[in-house]
């Protein structure tokens, strides 16, 4: 069983971080994951993304062409990574930012209205959780308890920020379960 | 140890240090530049040296230097970095030093970009620079493996006073993955002491001279000789490869990969299987020594070969040379920092399968 | 039995060198040997030969050495430094080696301080390719690959490696002596001795440049070269010390004839 992710946005939008923290849950549970970041020139503001592959068994290609989610924090990550998404995949759009829909018809698009959220929560760099959460509550690939200790592990040196970035978390996660109970009914 | 999640490079730099290496000489290039910048920090917590030096040509010489103290000494670089240090890895073999060198490889000629490639294959395993010398040459396909080969390194160069190369494309270099340090880990190798080092010299053993210079030719074919015999030691003793696949029966395809693109392989190997098609994959380990004999059985009871690099061609000529047949292989290539996909590979070996793919000839 | 009053340094090889008659790297090997042996260092040291006429300078120090490739023996002196602190490090390099092609490990060097002793060997030519120009050939001065005398238009003028090298803010022993006296090479030797105490000590950098002949590829008898080098280097590359880690800068002054410094 492989679930697999390519998170992309603008540089300073957290994207390579909430990709981290994913892997490290999933390395966390004992599976086996990687993560892959874009990198070069265009990471200094420009767009960014990383790869993350999360497996029973020892990971494959970390390259992923054909992703099984795609999140796009921005419009330029959804034109980009939208026609990769495997027929039936999830995509996760920030409608915060983003005000085009999906072009396709065959994938499950999830709104995810990611900075008006944090910014609900008075913690408007918190979008990211609430996507990182929204991934989580939709997919299940990981566990959200290890996810949280991880979250509390990540921010440990700044203990101010760890209870709005769970909070967040939370927020994101919700939405992805309403999101698919809304599927099921 | 727990498994940590990090990233090749720092992993690479860690692996390093838990070998012994207390020594770092580099000059910053991307896409590697996490490995000096972590031992910068590194090093000094356990009583090391970590020098930026003026340029890859002083830090390939501070090795030499440091190395013929017999202290455990590394440096990293990518392509454009190796080849200025070509002159210095020439005099470094010469000279019969234990070094640990890493490239990882980005894509050229020139300056070319920042992104993985494997075009350094010939310059590894042929061309690194003048004189008659080898490098022992691995090269991983993930951080852990990174890690375990860079500690297997500094045994390696130990043993055989010689440079050891550990190449990776960028995807080594950047990608996170989770790595465990073996605590209890032992050197491969039975390492003689380092009599030879210059140490001072207090006239107990015979003056140390760190040296390539022969001037008298027939002292030189000598050391030729001997540096001859070192590289057919590698070449019955070390070298590694991985198969992956059917181990019995006829084989459809048998690709041919090495490094992170021999992973994009076996994610396509999976996928074929589950379509019925019978394909394998070697994957060499050792670059050199190359695994000529394994790809050769192999290749016996497959229909058809498919070699994946990220150059133009290099390591498909060493295997044009393992099957010493002039068979026509198939190619797959991504060039400049694109990579290979699993999607391609899969496509690719339709295409064979329906013989709508072009054979390559060697010779 | 009279007891010998001139003996071979415990730190010179006893062998004969393949340099050629006249030429003054015989009196500076000796300098320097003279110098770690009265100081105790030989069985701690280790040297870097360049490459250029002392390319071999391995065979006649008897003390461990690492024999460097073209212009980077500060960079391998600095490998052996920092994995070995205990040992006294030095390099010994011509004007081709350290001021051309190694310019840049001989400055880096010293910026970083490492605690090694240069011994710069300036003979204004290049001597083991053929008497081809090097960096410090003089103005006008002949080699094979100016025939005309050295053009400043085309070539620029000599570099002074020791004010050049005492710029730099890091704590240095830069000095600059000869050998074409006696009197000038008892003050050289003196300048060694001083540049290996500060290494010694873990003080500094040092660097002495020594200024020497080539009879062979100036195209002149031995005693007529030290005469040469007197009335042509001495005026451009005045002797002295330059820099001491203790008082920042000093202007250079010639050494008096009564031998006072």
């Amino acid at each position: 069983m492989q679930k697999d992710i390519i998170l992309a946005g603008f540089g300073g939008q957290g994207i390579l971080l909430i990709g981290k923290m994913l892997a490290y849950t999933g390395m966390q549970e004992g599976k086996e994951v990687s993560w892959l970041p874009s990198y070069g020139p265009e990471m200094r503001g420009g767009t960014c993304n990383c790869t993350v592959v999360i497996s029973d068994r020892p990971v494959g290609s970390p390259v992923i062409q054909r992703p099984r989610a795609v999140l796009a924090m921005n419009l330029p990550s959804l034109e980009k990574f939208e026609p990769d998404l495997r027929p039936g995949g999830h995509l996760f759009i920030n409608t915060s930012l983003i005000s085009q829909g999906a072009q396709r018809d065959d994938i499950e698009v999830v709104d995810v209205p990611a900075n008006d959220i944090a910014q609900e929560l008075g913690n408007p760099r918190g979008a990211n959780m609430v996507a990182l959460g929204a991934y989580v509550g939709v997919t299940d690939a990981v566990s959200v308890e290890q996810l949280e200790n991880v979250v509390r592990h990540t921010f440990a040196a700044k203990p101010s920020v760890i209870d709005v970035n769970i909070e967040a978390l939370h927020r994101g996660i919700e939405l992805g379960r309403q999101h698919a109970a809304g599927k099921e009914d | 140890m727990a498994k940590k999640l990090m990233k090749g490079s720092e992993a690479i730099a860690e692996a390093a240090v838990q070998a012994g290496c207390h020594l770092f000489f580099g000059y910053p290039i991307t896409p590697q530049n996490e490995i000096p910048e972590y031992l910068s920090s590194r090093l000094p917590q356990v009583g090391g040296t970590f020098v930026q030096a003026e340029s890859e040509v002083a830090s390939i010489n501070m090795l030499y230097g440091a190395a013929g103290t017999g202290e455990r000494v590394m440096t990293s670089s990518s392509s454009p970095g190796i080849s200025l240090m070509a002159e210095g890895i020439s005099y470094i073999a010469g000279a019969e030093l234990p070094v640990v060198l890493v490239n990882i490889m980005r894509a050229g000629p020139g300056l070319g970009g920042i992104l993985p490639s494997q075009s350094d294959y010939f310059q590894t395993t042929k061309g690194l620079a003048h004189g008659d010398f080898r490098v022992l040459a691995l090269a991983p396909w993930s951080i852990q493996e990174a890690a375990d080969l860079i500690q297997d390194a500094f045994d390696l160069a130990d043993y055989y006073r010689n440079p050891v190369m550990v190449v990776g494309d960028g995807l080594i270099g950047q990608m996170m993955e989770p790595v465990e340090f073996r605590e209890d880990r032992r050197p491969i190798k039975e390492l003689p002491p380092k009599t030879w080092a210059s140490t001072g010299w207090k006239k107990d053993r015979p003056k140390a001279i760190i040296n390539s210079l022969f001037l008298d030719p027939e002292e030189l074919e000598r050391h030729n000789f001997k540096l001859k015999a070192k590289y057919d030691e590698m070449e019955r003793e070390e070298i590694r490869f991985a198969y992956y696949g059917p181990e019995e029966g006829e084989l459809d395809v048998l690709i041919i990969a090495y490094g992170t693109v021999a992973r994009v392989g076996l994610t396509a190997l999976e996928e074929l299987g589950e379509q019925g098609i019978r394909v394998g994959m070697i994957r060499p380990i050792t670059l050199f020594p190359f695994p000529y004999e394994a790809i050769r059985n192999a290749a016996d009871r497959a229909k058809h070969i498919l070699v994946t690099e990220l150059s133009t061609g290099q390591m498909i000529e060493d295997v044009h040379l393992a099957l010493r047949d002039g068979r026509p292989l198939h190619f797959h290539c991504r060039l400049g920092g694109m990579l290979i996909s699993p999607e391609e590979v899969i496509d690719k070996v339709h295409e064979i399968l329906e013989g709508r793919s072009e054979e390559i000839r060697h010779g | 039995m009279a007891e010998p009053v001139f003996i071979r340094p415990e730190s010179l090889s006893d062998v004969s060198t393949h340099y050629c008659p006249g030429c003054t790297h015989g009196i500076f090997h000796r300098l320097v040997a003279e110098v770690l042996d009265e100081l105790g260092l030989r069985e701690r040291t280790v040297g870097v030969a360049p490459v250029g006429c002392s390319v071999l300078a391995y065979n006649y120090f008897d003390c461990d050495f690492h024999e460097a490739a073209h212009g980077r023996a500060p960079a391998v002196a600095t490998g052996i430094k920092r994995a070995r602190p205990d040992l006294i490090v030095f390099s010994y390099q011509g004007d081709g080696d350290l001021a051309s092609i190694g310019m840049a490990e001989i400055v880096h060097c010293a910026n970083r301080g490492e605690k090694v002793t240069v011994v710069f060997i300036n003979n204004a030519i290049y001597g083991m390719t053929g008497g081809q120009m090097a960096p410090t050939t003089m103005p006008g001065q002949v080699a094979t690959t100016c025939q005309m005398g050295r053009d400043v238009e085309l070539a620029g003028y000599p570099i002074r490696m020791a004010e050049l090298i005492s710029t730099l803010k890091t704590p240095a022993f830069i000095a600059r002596a000869s050998g074409h006296t006696p009197l000038h090479a008892v003050n050289a030797k003196e300048m060694l001795r001083r540049a290996f105490r500060y290494q010694a000590e873990g003080r500094c950098f040092s660097m002495v440049e020594l200024l020497s002949t080539c009879p062979t590829n100036w195209g002149m008898p031995p005693a007529e070269a030290m005469k040469w080098l007197e009335k042509n280097m001495l005026p451009y590359y005045p002797l002295g010390v330059f820099k001491t880690p203790d008082g920042g800068d000093r202007a250079p002054h010639p050494i008096q004839p009564d031998g006072r410094d």
